[in-house]
């Protein structure tokens, strides 16, 4: 008999296979959703399909009645907005930080015990001095999500700069560079794909940061929204809100991963 | 006066002694092979001539002057491994060192100075044989092209002194053999002073105008850290000679098969 671990589905059989736990989500959904509303047709709790369509018609297709805003639309570019100048911030300390680390001897005596510790404050638990520092505005938010996906960047990115054969950094000396040029031509490239893996393996955290900044202390943005409307057990718009941020994340995730593929021929692997 | 001269070398890694009373005075263009025993220092005693360490005591001396305290243009090096960079195309690879030189901030050159740079490394591409493969990744190159692009980078910054590490050590017969024809003519149309370590004696014969045989005279079995190697043998060669029975009785025959005394030595 064939060993479980040698079994291999075909190509029909991995789409299929793919999307079968999706479908049974979405059928259990409507079955359990269907038994409620024909007990009690208000029942909010779980909404069919048809108030999802409205509820999304409601915020993204029509103006708000009070501020005349679409607001599915002015949420996710104000959450955006946060995140992706967050994620920039973060990724250039990494980098800079994360290769002065790998590189210098003495840099790295001096702060790689720090960083180390930097990562271990849980960034949660400083959010609220960031909201006295900061205030309750942009900046806090923005800073929480640096402060949360920085340390580990600089740490990652350091340890790649570090595993760099020794024997390439001593070429590049006996071809005439100097430390600058061994960081910028040799580190500096040599850890771009590690960054890219860092910044996927960050989306996840700068995402849970972004929302919970934002159902704190926020007047706009998808995890303000979905905590503002959780007063009224408004179902049909929670749902589909993070139905929405999980597919921003996910198309963020896939472009970045082609991006690497793209950009990093010279790896000779074809991503993932 | 001697081009290299090693005077009364020691180094130690922490307790262990690995090398001990060296000394050597090497002429100009000489094409020197380095043969031993693995762990006995000979890897070593190259990254001393690089300076990517520096002896523990005693001193090398480079055209008089003592020996530069970190690795530089004036001494290239080919290693077994991990010798191109492997971000940078053939051509990108020849051109960095003249690149690095050139721009000390960017460390890159744009437009025309970059033509030329490039035009500039066209010969070199060809004696090592490369031009077809001028835009391509390292990964995408065999091993033997892999060394005849490191050799090729190297011999573009005319360094006064070539340190080769087992360059060859990872190929197969046959392209090793394309190797030493290749290196073998290299050396006499640029000259340079050649470093050279092997395991193979057969290819330190073949390749060198002399010989140095890396081995320890004294051996303690309960403490082989206590004695550290120095140079044997130190034998002119000119080609086609056979290989001296007690050497190759002391070093064994290129098989590698190690001894009993490689498996009970740990690796440097």
């Amino acid at each position: 008999m064939t060993r479980l671990v040698n079994k291999r589905p075909g190509r029909g059989h991995i789409l299929f296979l793919g999307l079968l736990p999706f479908v049974l989500v979405t059928v259990v959904y409507l079955i359990a959703s269907d038994a409620r509303l024909s007990e009690n047709p208000n029942d909010k709790l779980l909404p069919a399909l048809s108030s999802f369509g409205d509820a999304i018609e409601r915020m993204a297709l029509r103006p708000d009645p009070r501020s005349g805003a679409y607001l599915w639309w002015s949420d996710t570019w104000a959450s955006l907005v946060r995140l992706f100048i967050g994620l920039a911030i973060a990724t250039g300390l990494g980098l800079i930080v994360g290769i002065a680390l790998g590189l210098i001897p003495y840099l790295r005596a001096a702060f790689q015990p720090f960083v180390a510790v930097l990562s271990l404050i849980p960034p949660l638990a400083i959010l609220p001095i960031l909201f006295i520092v900061f205030g309750l505005g942009e900046v806090s938010k923005i800073v929480l999500i640096v402060f949360g996906i920085a340390p580990f960047m600089m740490r990652d990115i350091a340890i790649a700069v570090a595993a760099i054969p020794r024997e390439l950094v001593i070429k590049a000396q006996t071809l005439g560079a100097n430390s600058w040029q061994i960081a910028t031509r040799l580190a500096l490239p040599l850890s771009l794909p590690r960054l890219i893996a860092a910044l996927r393996l960050s989306l996840g955290p700068a995402w849970l940061f972004l929302i919970a900044s934002e159902a704190i202390a926020a007047t706009d943005g998808l995890g303000y929204r979905i905590f503002l409307v959780r007063r009224y057990l408004a179902m049909d718009v929670i749902l589909p809100y993070v139905a929405w941020i999980t597919l921003l994340a996910f198309v963020m995730d896939v472009l970045l991963a082609r991006a690497a593929v793209r950009a990093f021929r010279w790896t000779g692997e074809d991503g993932g | 006066m001697s081009f290299v001269s090693v005077r009364n070398v020691q180094h130690l890694y922490g307790d262990r002694i690995v090398l001990e009373r060296v000394n050597l005075e090497v002429e100009r263009e000489s094409f020197c092979t380095i043969v031993g025993l693995s762990g006995c220092g000979k890897s070593t005693f190259l990254r001393l001539l690089l300076s990517q360490e520096r002896p523990t005591s005693g001193e090398i001396l480079i055209d008089g002057k003592p020996i530069a305290p970190e690795p530089g243009p004036d001494r290239g090096v080919v290693y077994q491994r991990y010798s191109v960079f492997p971000h940078l195309t053939v051509t990108e690879n020849l051109i960095f060192g003249s690149e690095v030189d050139r721009a000390r901030f960017t460390g890159r050159l744009f437009g025309a100075a970059r033509r030329r740079a490039r035009d500039a490394v066209g010969d070199m591409l060809e004696a090592v044989g490369l031009e077809h493969a001028a835009d391509t990744y390292p990964h995408q190159l065999s091993g033997g092209m892999q060394q005849r692009l490191a050799i090729a980078q190297a011999l573009l910054r005319e360094p006064k002194i070539l340190l080769l590490d087992e360059p060859f050590g990872a190929l197969d017969p046959g392209t090793r053999a394309r190797m030493h024809e290749l290196m073998l003519d290299l050396w006499k149309r640029t000259r340079m002073t050649i470093f050279m370590v092997t395991h193979d004696l057969k290819e330190g014969f073949r390749l060198g105008t002399r010989l140095l045989v890396f081995d320890k005279v004294r051996w303690d079995d309960q403490a082989p850290e206590r004695y550290g190697a120095t140079i044997t043998y130190d034998l002119p060669i000119g080609g086609n000679e056979p290989v001296p029975e007690d050497i190759e009785a002391r070093i064994g025959p290129s098989d590698g098969t190690p001894t009993a005394r490689e498996i009970t030595d740990a690796d440097t």
